[in-house]
């Protein structure tokens, strides 16, 4: 079951009041005590909360034994030949173009088959349009069992396990029933007229959805790509199992973790690495962070 | 054109457009079929056999593995610390989060609240094998600058030894996956804050309320059909802590902090800890039988989900 109806999505973080909050304007003057209060309470628990990052990227451009005993995250020096050896001699270079690979492809596919489903499911009534809506259902009910076996045992079978094409096909998985049910919802509510126009202008059914409703579907579209992304580029069991045997389609997640033992003592190195591995993410989301927290709220998959 | 042959071309139409339908339909069953229904009835299947590795054939067992399992202290011990990780993990966590949220939707405004959840979001952005293996640095007890801290301002007088003390390391692990997670609840518990309308809080400033009031009055009993819904939903990821948990401790030291999804893994991929071979039907009766017993959860979730839409047609 989604919850896509039943958490609204948070909107306007922008300085201007959310519609909801409380009035604004006259802020008395034990709201604004209040403010300074609660700042001055939650800005030290902040700067611990980011702590590990913090950490881990000044880590990264340390040597060992200004690592070691310091808490101290500021260096004089700024030495690069971590990265070099984490992209070089632990394979980051390679992990990285996988992940790269896996994510991009698998959101393609994914985004691509979700829309297509929630596009006829939301504009369209067809013989079996019940059925598809049980299916979804039972891809949210059904108890999953340990699913990991038969998907490696799956690919296996088809020949995938030697490329990086098994753990994308994996990874973009079965359709997204909360992705599926925001198309869906979204495309119904666009008015019907374009399509009529559209179909006077001879265009055929491709055509309509590729150039008339498509374009339209931006923030369900964006959406898609943001879950899809987060779950390629972070997810751990199913590219941990596909790779046992192959480490050099290791995934960033996977390859960090698997590198854990063989430079146990070499924090500078690990923390580059962890830092090639957390950044991407953690940028895109600080740039298009109003589109994240919407994606999660408004879109929470239970 | 008469109307019979209007009626002919409007069904070739019809019959045109079933099957675009169709074949828009076609990708994502194929897709579900193998990665969703195959999978699941697989391990319904795999878990009436025993499997020794990709290699070897399975031969049915009927219920063997399930009775086996029901007898496993090692299974019965992480199927506890995973409950653990729900019965005390999700109060947590939900609690601490509602009281960030009435916070920063309430007290603190704008900017400098925007700024606050994005620092408090940060660490849900990693992924958590990832961090998992950052935080083995960050809480080593030699050298590590947790460590280093604690010694050094006198708070400890020896290194805490956070993830490799058998007493210690399922509370740290607990921690850690609730520091990782917090910043979703929070997002949930925004987003259900801003249904509250403003011209409530503007009647009764009218009618002089105070804060406390108002948060009693009006903030709360409209969070309550959230709840459930954020209950359920941080139960259903404390459940899934496999990635954090293997990097950290890999369910040690001694399975002390082994939850059901790292013990099925041993079981399944990693058994030389065991001293064993892999048990891949095995690990499939314990999945199956987890997944079983965490069905509860969901059933939960869509009684929460009609009592939401229930309260949303009533403040319409």
């Amino acid at each position: 079951m989604t919850l896509s109806t039943a958490l609204p999505s948070v909107t306007s973080d922008a300085p201007e009041a959310p519609p909801s909050a409380p009035p604004r304007k006259r802020l008395r003057r034990s709201e604004r005590i209040a403010l300074l209060v609660g700042g001055l309470i939650l800005l030290p628990i902040a700067l611990v909360w980011i702590y590990p990052f913090v950490w881990v990227v000044s880590s990264s451009f340390k040597s060992n034994a200004e690592i070691f005993g310091s808490l101290n995250p500021f260096t004089s020096t700024l030495r690069l030949d971590n990265y070099i050896r984490a992209w070089h001699e632990a394979n980051m270079g390679r992990y990285f173009l996988n992940t790269i690979f896996v994510t991009g492809m698998s959101i393609l596919i994914s985004v691509t088959v979700n829309a297509l489903l929630g596009y006829v499911l939301g504009r369209y009534a067809f013989p079996g349009k019940r059925i598809i809506y049980a299916m979804l259902a039972l891809v949210v009910f059904l108890p999953q069992g340990y699913t990991v076996i038969p998907i490696f045992d799956l690919i296996d079978s088809l020949g995938l396990s030697g490329s990086l094409w098994g753990m994308t096909l994996a990874e973009a998985g079965g359709v997204s029933v909360i992705v599926v049910l925001l198309f869906a919802g979204y495309f119904a509510q666009l008015p019907k007229e374009l399509e009529e126009a559209a179909k006077v202008d001879g265009a055929g059914f491709l055509r309509i959805f590729l150039r008339v409703y498509l374009p339209l579907s931006g923030p369900v579209l964006a959406t898609a790509v943001i879950l899809q992304f987060m779950h390629a580029w972070n997810d751990f069991l199913l590219p941990l199992v596909l790779t046992l045997s192959q480490p050099e389609l290791r995934t960033l997640a996977v390859g960090i973790y698997s590198l854990q033992n063989q430079y146990f003592s070499d924090w500078g190195m690990m923390s580059a690495a962890s830092t090639i591995a957390l950044m991407p993410i953690i940028i895109v989301f600080i740039i298009l962070q109003k589109y994240f927290i919407e994606s999660f709220s408004g879109a929470v998959k239970g | 054109m008469s109307t019979s042959a209007m009626a002919g071309t409007l069904r070739r139409h019809r019959r045109g457009e079933l099957f675009w339908i169709y074949l828009f339909i076609v990708p994502g069953l194929v897709l579900t079929a193998m990665f969703v229904f195959y999978p699941m009835l697989a391990s319904w299947y795999f878990s009436l056999t025993e499997w020794n590795g990709f290699t070897d054939g399975k031969d049915f067992v009927g219920l063997a593995n399930y009775r086996e399992l029901v007898k496993d202290p090692l299974f019965w011990g992480s199927f506890g610390r995973s409950m653990v990780f729900v019965l005390i993990g999700v109060p947590l966590r939900v609690g601490l989060a509602l009281v960030l949220a009435i916070v920063l939707n309430n007290i603190i405004r704008g900017r400098l609240s925007t700024f606050f959840r994005t620092v408090f979001f940060l660490p849900v952005m990693a992924a958590a094998s990832v961090i998992g293996v950052v935080l083995t640095f960050v809480l080593s007890p030699s050298n590590g600058p947790v460590s280093f801290f604690l010694t050094s301002t006198g708070l400890s007088d020896a290194p805490v030894e956070f993830l490799s003390d058998p007493t210690l390391a399922l509370w740290s692990a607990l921690a850690l996956h609730t520091w990782k997670n917090f910043g979703m609840t929070l997002i949930y518990w925004l987003a259900a804050l801003q249904t509250v309308p403003a011209e409530y809080y503007e009647a009764a400033a009218m009618d002089g309320a105070g804060a406390v009031q108002r948060l009693l009055r009006i903030t709360l009993p409209v969070l309550i059909p959230f709840s459930v819904i954020i209950i359920v939903l941080t139960a259903n990821e404390n459940l899934h802590a496999f990635a954090l948990i293997q990097a950290l401790t890999g369910g040690g030291p001694y399975y002390s902090s082994e939850v059901v999804e790292v013990y099925i893994f041993r079981t399944a991929f990693a058994p030389d800890s065991a001293g064993g071979v892999p048990r891949l039907g095995y690990a499939s009766a314990a999945g199956c039988f987890f997944g079983l017993a965490t069905l509860a959860i969901a059933l939960l979730q869509a009684w929460a989900i009609t009592l939401v839409s229930a309260q949303r047609k009533r403040m319409k």
